[in-house]
């Protein structure tokens, strides 16, 4: 493999990675409060609409992003009324809320723009700009700086950065402040939070609307960064990739990073190439899709370190003495 | 002590479901209307397209077919508290069993290939439903994880299968070959015509019809009259209880799930067998998931399963007709079932305590 | 009152009350204004009325004991105070200032602070977090950790209050579990502080432990509740006792001036005198022998250390014992529901104690039956029917599955309707479910069940908890009836009276431990009870 695929499969890995990094985030903080959340396919293909849709009719990007943000928001505080409110069933709402946003996104899409439940491609201001680094261009011929620089870390749009800021962003929140460890208590014993005087219910609904504003990036960045428009069902499993990934990173903010770039790298790697040639095996492609969950499968049997989630998740808060 | 429990049971099977699915109506109603259509005319055109003719009637019950073999394998498991979302991945597999029993194997009648194919397709949605099961039972993995990613592993493999063992040489397609004439199953039309009734000749629909109704009294007969079915429901009640009694909570486990693959597979007869007649990549289409909503609105009893099976059929068809008609696209069935499986599975309490009030007042009085 | 008010304003630094201490206790004396009045509090759940019109005050600088039987409404009372549960009346008064408490927040700016009979801490946090939780001060952690620290190691020194700060609550003991409550309650600068049931899981020497801490904060000024039903406890530790029986507080005693003798009668509302008519034993051969039986549980405590001991057919052996000793274990090995190490012979056969054949199916099928100790948990399925649960454990017998598919559901509900008629079960309707059942027939379906499939062997873990006096004397008279014909009983009881009643022998647990072997006649409450705080 030569130096420019190779970046190439790199700077592609890193732009995949990124959706599932903030919806894997997003998992995690949720799940880290006690609400298993399996709707992050959901929101993300929500918000995706919600970013190209509006980013086309207002023609900025950014009022789209918003947008996103907003749209996502609102399907988790429907998620945290039925699982925090009403104590349902957080995996049935999860379910519910999976269809809710498939259906209802085409159907608006239908009826907005009338193009078979897509938004019209985004161009100009209405697309995620690339930001380029300083010095990309000078550095370029450089050899083995050259390419890292220019080719993967120079160049991706905005979000990108955001997403891999929000990795230690969300370490510290969770380790490092007050909120975080009332965040982290709430998910493992919300008894112990309720008699300490504080709020399981506002807790656990802060944790459901950054998730919510998490995978209304991801949604974003996914119509308007990584392709320029909404297309029906296309997140494609991504919210369960990130749902895998954070399973496979046990609920930790630095190694669910690890855990998207291995996933992203999988990815595009299945992209580029149809079959892998390993060690003189043929390696078919649907092999590399499945990967993803193959492995986490493994780590949630616990053949390979096991995946404890939190303690008190899935469950709502009955108060008893 | 929130009024749980004091809801008559009549109430509870009928009464609870019934105003969820009027809520899930009345929201969609005002999503049709918000992007201008009439909501009134839209039901008149799906109950005209669902129920107005033997053509209607024939893809409503075709659907309800597929969605009764789901939504059966969804309520059972449910029974056992277990929650399995993985049928899509289970009937996919059943798929695959029914192609290699259609394909492989030479057969002289369809009442042969139909009972090989269903083994097959009981057979490998069992296997791909035991894997979870089994970590669930032996090394704790929450089965509502495992079956999603088993969803995608399936849907990898299949892939796989089709495009480089299955699909004919020469062809871009990713399915299988046809099967042959003879394992054609018997549509309902010609069944009709043995007893002189005219029925459209157009509609899918066919002897698995038969088949998932027979399995909605099977499965109210393992649960409500016999040992394992009693087994199923104490442990699915309470797990304390059931070792107590001397039930294995694993055996249970791993015989629910197997039970349970096996009827989201046999979906594949009627879908696969019955229709597409070769196995292509999106057999399932979503029924897998649909079963869920049907066993939540069947509050898990066979009987449930099977008039919420049919309602689910009407949406189907009364959908198709309505995107074929209207400007609403036929993911309005999707947005419709979502509501379904919000407002009876996870908002339940929502319904639940005011109507548990209202009884609480009129006994009051 | 303003001067009520300048007198008692809780200093803002906790530390001032730690240093101060003396001029707190003056002020005490000086005033008779209780720390807590309650005035007329009501509570119900639906038709139970859990709390009726209860009145109390609880004099500063005291340990106030609150006694009454499991149900008599002590924890709602302090759910209320802890602003858990709103009363439906009454109203509240700290320090005689009538106070709401609609939540734990309010509570804890009262003062008052909660140590729960089930820990509410955080597993997998350490000491220091679970007990800055809630009040951190500041939104970075670092500086309220480290002032929590310093704080900690000052109450440490002063109360006998030692906990490695760093340490996670999952690797501590009980008893150091319970300090962190109490330190989480004196962080929060708590001058008020709840104990409901502290013993329930403690050692005898940890709760001696915990006597001399509750006696050290006394000395300090501050107020304490104390919830039990053990009057032990109450006569070592308390100054004054209130008595609750029925969700009515019927009488407040200077503990000085009250025995335990009448706190037991005001606490059951009559003479205890639990005699059961019975004829002396005829003891028939060895029904159950067991060697050095042990149990390691999951997290590698022995909870079973090394017992031996035999059963006769047609005589009862009574298990004495504070809850937590190894009994439940005990019961459960014997019953199959967890496997462990040792011997032991059923009727001269070995019984396995692990492994193939050491399950509750297998016992049964060897005629040994288990009522255990939780019904609602365990000994029925409550939202299945009376004959359902008729069923339950017993789904294999042959009379109820004549052919091997199907199970004969009308077989079972005649067996039920002829059980219940033998019981007196009220109602007797068998399609009616558990839940449906007062606790004294749901105890007497479970009995039903087990007995009447005449064992050799029955197992019977707190048999009448929970159960109105009718249904006590109904299910003592069957239980010695089953002695009668022959069975050998395994009795395990909380209630010292019930096990002096009906054993015919009698056999004391300590620390998974037989202290030793007593004859009823031949011994008294007295004697057992120092047997059970392991004192021989």
């Amino acid at each position: 493999m030569d130096i420019a695929t190779f970046v190439q499969v790199l700077d592609s890995t890193l732009r995949l990675a990124t959706p599932l990094l903030f919806a894997c985030l997003a998992g995690l903080i949720s799940e880290r409060a006690g609400v298993f959340d399996i709707g992050l396919e959901v929101k993300m293909l929500g918000a995706a609409f919600m970013a190209a849709a509006i980013a086309f009719v207002s023609g900025n990007v950014w009022i789209g992003v918003a947008a996103a943000v907003a749209g996502s928001v609102l399907m988790s505080l429907v998620h945290g009324g039925a699982a925090i409110t009403f104590r349902g069933n957080q995996r049935i709402s999860g379910v519910a809320i999976n269809f809710l946003a498939a259906g209802i996104t085409v159907v608006i899409a239908q009826n907005w723009f009338r193009q078979g439940g897509r938004t019209p491609s985004l161009s100009g201001d209405a697309r995620m700009a690339r930001i380029d680094l300083p010095f990309a261009e000078n550095l370029r011929d450089v050899p083995v700086i050259g390419p890292v620089y220019h080719g993967i870390l120079s160049g991706p749009a905005p979000l990108v950065y955001v997403a891999f800021l929000c990795v230690p962003a969300t370490w510290y929140l969770l380790f490092r402040t007050r909120f975080g460890l009332r965040l982290r208590a709430v998910g493992e014993n919300p008894a112990a939070v309720d008699t300490a005087g504080v709020s399981v219910i506002g807790l656990r609904f802060a944790a459901v609307a950054i998730c919510g504003v998490l995978c209304g990036l991801a949604g974003a960045y996914l119509s308007t960064g990584l392709s320029a428009g909404f297309v029906k069902d296309m997140t494609a499993g991504r919210g369960f990739i990130a749902l895998a990934a954070m399973i496979f990173a046990k609920w930790r903010p630095w190694q669910a990073m690890g855990a998207v770039l291995l996933f992203g790298l999988l990815e595009a790697v299945a992209n580029r190439f149809q079959n892998i040639d390993i060690f003189g095996v043929a390696v078919p492609v649907q092999a590399m899709q499945a990967l993803p969950y193959i492995l986490t499968v493994v780590i949630l049997a616990g053949f390979v370190g096991k995946a404890i989630p939190p303690r008190a998740g899935g469950a709502a808060y009955v108060k008893e003495h | 002590m929130s009024g749980n429990g004091r809801i008559p049971n009549w109430a509870d099977v009928t009464l609870v479901p019934l105003v969820s699915v009027l809520l899930a109506f009345i929201l969609s109603g005002i999503l049709i209307w918000a992007i201008g259509e009439s909501p009134w005319a839209a039901v008149k055109l799906m109950v005209e397209g669902a129920f107005g003719s033997s053509y209607g009637w024939g893809y409503t019950l075709y659907y309800a077919t597929n969605f009764m073999f789901t939504g059966l394998a969804v309520a059972v498991a449910f029974q056992a508290r277990l929650f399995n979302i993985g049928g899509e991945g289970q009937a996919l597999l059943g798929g695959l069993g029914v192609a290699l029993v259609c394909l492989y194997i030479p057969w002289p009648h369809w009442s042969l290939a139909l009972l090989a194919a269903c083994a097959g397709a009981a057979g490998f949605g069992a296997l791909w439903a035991l894997i979870p099961g089994y970590l669930q039972a032996r090394r704790g993995s929450h089965i509502v994880i495992t079956t999603i990613m088993f969803n995608f592993i399936a849907a990898s493999l299949l892939g796989y299968v089709l495009v480089n063992v299955l699909r004919p040489q020469g062809s871009q397609d990713p399915s299988s070959p046809r099967f042959p004439a003879e394992v054609a199953l018997p549509k309902l039309h010609e069944m009709l015509a043995l007893v002189g009734i005219p029925f459209s000749r157009v509609p899918p629909v066919n002897i698995s019809l038969l088949i998932a109704v027979g399995m909605c009294f099977a499965v109210w007969f393992l649960l409500w009259r016999t040992r394992l079915g009693y087994q199923i429901r104490a442990f699915g009640e309470s797990e304390p209880a059931a070792e107590y009694a001397g039930i294995s909570p694993a055996r249970i486990t791993i015989y629910v799930m197997l039970i349970s693959g096996a009827l989201a597979g046999l979906m594949a007869v009627n879908s696969v067998m019955g229709e597409q007649q070769r196995l292509v990549l999106n057999a399932v289409e979503g029924a897998g998931f649909i079963g869920i909503a049907v066993a939540l609105m069947g509050r898990n009893h066979p009987f449930g399963v099977f008039l919420a099976a049919i309602l689910f059929g009407f949406l189907y068809q009364g959908g198709a007709e309505l995107a074929l008609w209207t400007s609403i696209p036929r993911e309005l069935i999707v947005v419709i079932q979502a509501l379904v499986i919000l407002f009876t599975g996870a908002l339940d309490n929502m319904v639940r305590i005011p109507i548990a009030r209202l009884f609480a007042l009129r006994g009051a009085r | 009152m303003i001067t009520a008010r300048i007198v008692f304003a809780r200093p803002s630094d906790p530390r001032m009350s730690l240093t101060h201490p003396p001029q707190m206790r003056q002020e005490t004396a000086a005033s008779d204004i209780p720390a807590i009045e309650l005035r007329g509090i009501c509570k119900a759940f639906g038709p139970v009325q859990a709390n009726k019109d209860i009145s109390i005050r609880v004099r500063r600088g005291t340990i106030h004991g609150i006694v009454g039987e499991n149900g008599a409404g002590k924890s709602t009372l302090m759910s209320i105070l802890y602003g858990f549960y709103r009363a439906d009346a009454g109203e509240i008064l700290i320090n005689g200032r009538p106070t709401e408490i609609p939540d734990s927040l309010s509570a804890i700016r009262a003062g008052i602070g909660m140590v729960f009979q089930h820990f509410k801490l955080v597993e997998n946090f350490t000491v220091l977090e679970n007990v800055i939780l809630g009040a951190e001060g500041s939104a970075l952690l670092r500086p309220s950790l480290a002032k929590a620290r310093g704080l900690l190691k000052d109450l440490a020194r002063e109360f006998e209050l030692n906990v490695d700060p760093d340490a996670l609550i999952e690797n501590l003991s009980v008893g150091h579990q319970q300090r962190v409550e109490i330190l989480k309650a004196l962080y929060r600068e708590a001058d008020i502080l709840i104990l409901d049931e502290p013993t329930g899981v403690l050692t005898p020497s940890e709760a001696d432990h915990l006597f001399r801490i509750l006696r050290g904060l006394k000395e300090q000024g501050k107020t304490i509740i104390l919830i039990t039903h053990k009057l032990r406890e109450i006569m070592d530790v308390t100054d004054d006792v209130s008595v609750m029986r029925r969700g009515e507080m019927v009488a407040t005693r200077a503990t000085a001036q009250t025995s335990p003798t009448e706190l037991a009668e005001l606490m059951v509302g009559r003479k205890v005198l639990l005699r059961v008519e019975k004829t002396p034993a005829t003891p028939g051969e060895e029904v159950l022998r067991v060697q050095s039986l042990r149990l390691v549980d999951g997290q590698g405590v022995e909870r079973l250390r090394g017992l031996d001991f035999t059963i006769r057919a047609g005589e009862i052996l009574g298990i004495a014992g504070v809850a937590g000793n190894g009994q439940s274990e005990l019961l459960e090995v014997l019953a199959g529901l967890r496997p462990a190490t040792g011997q032991a012979w059923l009727r001269g056969a070995v019984l396995p104690l692990s492994g193939p054949g050491a399950d509750a199916q297998t016992r049964r099928a060897t005629a040994v039956a288990h009522v255990p100790e939780d019904r609602h948990r365990r000994g029925l399925v409550l939202n299945f029917h009376a004959w359902e649960n008729t069923a339950l454990g017993y789904h294999n017998d042959p009379a109820y599955n004549p052919t091997p598919w199907k199970m004969d559901n009308d077989a079972i509900i005649r067996d039920t309707s002829a059980k219940m008629a033998a019981f007196d079960v009220r109602p007797p309707d068998p399609q009616l479910k558990a839940s449906g059942f007062s606790g004294g027939n749901q105890q007497k379906i479970v009995l039903a069940r087990e007995i009447e499939h005449a064992p050799d062997l029955l197992l019977v873990g707190q048999p009448t908890r929970g159960v109105d006096i009718g249904a006590i004397e109904f299910i003592h008279q069957r239980l010695i009836r089953l002695r009668d014909a022959g069975a050998a009983i395994l009795l395990v009881s909380v209630e010292l009276d019930e096990i002096m009643a009906l054993s015919d022998r009698i056999v004391v647990m300590f620390d998974g431990r037989i202290m030793g072997e007593r004859l009823p006649e031949k011994t008294n409450a007295q004697e057992l009870g120092l047997l059970m705080a392991g004192m021989a």
